[in-house]
């Protein structure tokens, strides 16, 4: 059921961001879609369970991270395998601030910005050396090690070792009449529509297009006097800091952290979700979200015995009919449609 | 004292687990130009074939030549069906690819064979070796089949017009085609190949670490970590980057005080960055020259 | 001639559960919260089918196939019952969406059995906000049961981690008071409960007999180096706190460097089947451990009047489940107890009588428990199974001895 409404609602999404070239001249279409797709975000909440309404939180929680990959792959040409790290990173800051010092949980997300922003910049200075399939493993390394570290005895004071952390969910405004999950969604809904305008502007400006000629040709791009090191730990750290904040959120809806939480295997579902989105294309991270969450349910659904296999069948036949990802198909159809 | 030499040598047994997986991971890479992140649960699968062959009855030896037929069939089968399709997707794409091949295999072999560990026969035994406490025979065995594995291919790669059609359609595949070389098919053989070197893999690593399906899915990681340390362009170097993995982290474990034990395995990865940062294209790696 | 097959599965079940209190329970009228109806009861199930910890998914399937046993005799007091079993893949978060979509989205009138420490803790807080029951929780972490005041709607069932630890200790103050222990132990709080276990059980010896200790990770490879590092510190009593992978290999290991410490190995991995067979059985012989179901498996068992009920079951409704598998036994057993808590509650299926009848077992026995060994708990005592027994390994079967052992110290 949810899946269904799903797929035209997100489908409409997709022009708010900036176009391909070539479909530029289509603004009206991406303003109407814009709007289509905030209308039906924000009717969610009063059509669906709170369980539901919780789902789609958590979509959207992985949807900022995924488009914090984004950032830093589709824009900047940069490969991570360790988003993980960061994710775990903001959802620690975020849970720690909260458990120990009683931080209202908005103040944990600038706080777990900030935080990731200088880890992902101070990672982005030795990973400048690598490229490709080193800067590949380099950030395997960090997403293996990350748990082995919050697990670390001598950290456990504040960490909570190898037992977590569990935090007390935030009870909405009193004057909203809204119940915490319903408040809860439109909270990430307004931090990932900002996060979303954000990175939209940031592409869109020098510091954009200096990341991009990063991304097509770095030796060109260095002799047009692109400070090529800068450019890319600031990357590195911007990605950091989205996927952050999508920690501390996914931290604040789960109400648990625990080094369990954050292995490889969430590194891997933001790959994926990147991919099936659309590598670049900043509006493919909400299909991005949909599947990382959506799809592993359906899998089970189809097969308890071989989920897994069912999985990356859904998987390898969604690269078939588009090996570019959403955004490819996304493109092609808006492309029928106008001629 | 003994105490290291202990250490290091276990690390040299345990590193012949990680350089065979190296090597395989280092073959493909060689094949298709990426990292294959279903390599592991391809190796892992092949041995499970292996092990239903001699629940069938048949001797280790039959057992052990068929599944390698089988896997080289099954990797060629990979190729041609799988990628060939998406041929020209972006390279991104591929790796999604390969983390649904891992997906899919995993579930495939945990519904066919479930997942408790399973035992697997050693051609060497597992009697320690000359009587020394400190390596079996079976260990002694594995980092032996490694050499000689590594020697087949340096000749293969170096010597027979295949091997050297096959390099030649990974580095350059236009160029490759211009002199005649049938690219597709040297890519499916490629892949054929690594299917077959991660059988032996599989098969020489299950005796050590048990029979099940997620048995590789953490040595493919030190497998990776050895072929990136000894550069991905180089079968020795995989081999020497496999064996240095297992020696560092042992003694990481051993002799670092407070936080060795519980880290050995980040801090053996924080090792290798660091190499890597000194000398981007591994210990052994070709460095390639950019060209705008 | 179904009917009299019915009811003599129902007189067995009876004599099995020693219920005097589903009688008086029975009398109250009905009363339902969501989840149950005059014709059928709903229990949720999280299960790791998926990921790391994916070999303890035969115990989902293992109570799948007891529920349709008891659907197929009629259901418990004339409700079938709906067993919904989803996969979490040993991801905190993802148990969290499992369980919110069991309790909103299914209405399941508790959830039965969940499996894993970390998930459980991460859907805990959940739980116990929703009143919903999380009962019988697959884990032996003490933070499950050691609270009914705050986590009133949690219970465990197995004897918990720390008790296991605490006996041990007991065993090592007695047998081997000079020993010099080493621990292998797991990298998280399954491991690290036993541990502390042991270390509380020995007291101020702790410093002085724990000669050294060496984790190792889930994503080791192998554990000889944490091995060798034992032996090379002088131990001579291994304490072995591993999962069954592992254990297989430390108990292969030991025999390879010719090593001959006392051995002592956790619970998690006491299963022949699935540890000592692939580590060669010779290998094994002499490892000691505790234990509190039987091993089916076991030569000895296979006359034991009270395991014919398992072995039908098994028989008909598993006929592929490997036998050497203990998991299938712990399925069993706690389906068993579950099936007697929804008995007690008669027609009273609300969340809040679920909790109180299992918060009132009294001397419950399943078939598959030990001789001595019953489930008993109170509205302040949430510790379903505390009783185990020392048990060593013939090279064929484990061998029980001494005491029924339980442990007083509970935190």
């Amino acid at each position: 059921m949810a899946e269904t409404t799903l797929a035209p609602t997100a489908g409409e999404a997709v022009a708010t961001a900036e176009m391909p070239r070539s479909l530029r001249r289509g603004g009206h279409i991406a303003l109407i879609s814009g709007i289509v797709f905030l209308a039906v975000a924000i009717s969610i909440p009063l059509f669906f369970r709170n369980f539901v309404v919780f789902q789609f939180t958590q979509m959207l929680v992985y949807a900022i991270a995924i488009l914090g990959l984004n950032l830093l792959t589709g824009i900047n040409g940069q490969f991570s395998l360790g988003h993980s790290a960061f994710y775990a990173l903001g959802a620690y800051t975020a849970a720690i601030l909260m458990d120990q010092y009683s931080v209202s949980y908005i103040w944990t997300l600038p706080a777990a910005g900030v935080v990731c922003f200088i880890a992902g910049f101070l990672f982005g200075l030795p990973a400048l050396r690598l490229e490709g399939i080193y800067l590949a493993l380099a950030t395997f390394a960090l997403a293996i090690a990350t748990p082995q570290i919050l697990k670390l005895s001598p950290l456990e004071h504040w960490t909570g070792g190898v037992q977590g952390i569990v935090i007390v969910k935030p009870d909405p405004p009193l004057w909203l009449p809204l119940n915490q999950d319903q408040w809860l969604y439109y909270f990430v809904l307004a931090v990932a529509l900002l996060l979303y305008i954000l990175a939209r502007n940031l592409v869109k400006s020098r510091t954009g297009r200096a990341l991009m000629a990063i991304r097509d040709n770095p030796i060109a791009a260095r002799s047009m006097g692109i400070n090529l090191s800068l450019y890319k730990s600031l990357a590195f750290g911007t990605s950091a800091l989205y996927t952050g904040i999508a920690g501390a959120l996914g931290a604040i809806i789960v109400q648990f952290v625990a080094p369990d939480s954050f292995t490889l295997v969430l590194s891997i579902a933001f790959l994926v979700g990147l991919v099936v989105g659309g590598v670049g294309w900043l509006p493919g991270a909400i299909f991005g979200g949909a599947f990382v969450l959506f799809v592993p349910n359906i899998a089970e659904g189809v097969s308890k015995g071989l989920s897994g296999a069912v999985y990356g069948v859904i998987l390898i036949l969604l690269i078939y009919l588009m090996p570019t990802g959403a955004a490819g198909f996304v493109r092609a159809v808006l492309s029928r449609f106008k001629a | 004292m003994e105490l290291l030499g202990q250490q290091v040598l276990a690390g040299i047994a345990t590193g012949a687990i990680y350089a065979c997986m190296a090597l395989a991971v280092v073959m493909i890479y060689q094949a298709i130009d990426h990292l294959n992140f279903a390599q592991g649960e391809m190796a892992m699968f092949s041995t499970f074939i292996a092990y239903q062959l001699m629940l069938w009855g048949f001797p280790y030896g039959i057992a052990f030549l068929l599944t390698i037929v089988i896997s080289f069939a099954g990797g060629v089968f990979i190729d041609r069906v799988i990628f060939k399709p998406i041929h020209d997707a972006p390279i991104l794409s591929h790796v999604v690819v390969f983390i649904a091949l891992l997906a899919i295999l995993n579930s495939a072999a945990g519904f066919i064979w479930d997942f408790t560990v399973k035992s697997f026969p050693s051609p060497f035994g597992s009697s320690p070796l000359f009587g020394s406490s400190l390596i079996s025979a079976h260990q002694a065995g594995m980092v032996c089949v490694t050499l000689l594995l590594l020697l087949f291919l340096f000749f293969f790669f170096r010597y027979t017009r295949i091997g050297l059609s096959m390099r030649a359609a990974a580095a350059n595949p236009a160029s490759a085609r211009l002199v005649g070389v049938r690219v597709g098919w040297m890519n499916a053989l490629g892949w054929g190949m690594a299917a077959a070197i991660g059988a032996i893999a599989g098969i020489l690593i299950a005796p050590v670490v048990f029979l099940e399906p997620n048995m590789m899915i953490s040595i493919l990681l030190y497998g990776f970590a050895g072929a990136v340390l000894g550069g991905l362009t180089s079968p020795a170097g995989a081999v020497i980057g496999g064996f240095t993995v297992g020696v560092v982290e042992n003694l990481a474990g051993t002799f670092i005080p407070v936080v060795g034990g519980e880290l050995k395995l980040p801090i053996a990865l924080m090792l290798i960055v660091a190499v890597l940062v000194f000398k981007p294209s591994g210990l052994m790696g070709r460095t390639v020259v950019q060209r705008v | 001639m179904l009917s009299h097959k019915i009811s003599r599965r129902g007189v067995a079940l009876g004599i099995v559960a020693a219920g005097t209190f589903a009688a008086s329970a029975a009398m109250a009228q009905k009363k339902y919260d969501s989840g149950a109806t005059d014709t059928e009861i709903k229990l949720g199930n999280i299960m790791p089918y998926s990921g790391p910890a994916s070999a303890y998914g035969i115990i989902g399937q293992v109570e799948a196939a007891y529920f349709k046993m008891i659907n197929d005799q009629g259901g418990i007091n004339g409700r079938k019952i709906n067993f919904i079993s989803y996969d979490d893949g040993y991801s905190p978060p993802k148990a969290v969406e499992q369980a919110r979509k069991l309790v909103e989205s299914d209405e399941v009138l508790f959830i039965f059995n969940p499996l894993g420490t970390p998930t459980n803790s991460a859907t805990m807080k959940y739980m116990n906000a929703k009143k919903v029951p999380q009962l019988f929780v697959a884990t032996g972490a003490t933070k499950f049961s050691e609270d009914p005041k705050t986590n009133h709607w949690t219970m465990g069932w197995q004897p918990s981690y720390q008790t296991e630890g605490h006996i041990y200790a007991k065993y090592i103050l007695t047998n081997h008071p000079n020993a010099k222990i080493g621990v292998l132990y797991q990298n998280d709080d399954y491991g690290k409960d036993v541990y502390k276990g042991l270390k509380d059980g020995l007291g101020d010896k702790a410093k002085t007999m724990i000669v050294a200790d060496a984790p190792y990770e889930v994503s080791d490879p192998t554990i000889d180096s944490q091995i060798l590092k034992l032996k090379a510190s002088g131990v001579d009593l291994f304490m072995d706190i591993t999962t069954p992978k592992f254990a297989a290999q430390a108990i292969k290991k030991v025999a390879e460097i010719g090593w001959k410490p006392t051995h002592i190995l956790n619970n998690v991995s006491a299963s022949v089947g699935s540890v000592f067979k692939p580590a060669g059985l010779e290998n094994g012989i002499g490892v000691l451990s505790t234990g509190y179901l039987k091993d089916p498996s076991d030569p000895k068992t296979k006359d034991d009047p009270t395991l014919k009920e398992f072995f039908a079951f098994l028989d008909k409704y598993m006929p592929d489940a490997d036998r050497s598998n203990l998991n299938l036994a712990y399925g069993y057993g706690v389906t068993q107890t579950v099936v007697q808590v929804l008995k007690q509650c008669g027609d009273e299926l609300t969340r809040e009588n679920v909790m109180k009848q299992a918060a009132n077992l009294k001397n419950f026995r399943s078939a598959v428990f030990l001789e001595g060994i019953a489930a008993n708990t109170s509205p302040s005592d949430y510790f379903v199974l505390e009783q185990l027994q020392m048990m060593k390994f013939t090279g064929q079967s484990w061998d029980f001895f001494g005491p029924i052992l339980s442990s007083e110290a509970k935190s």
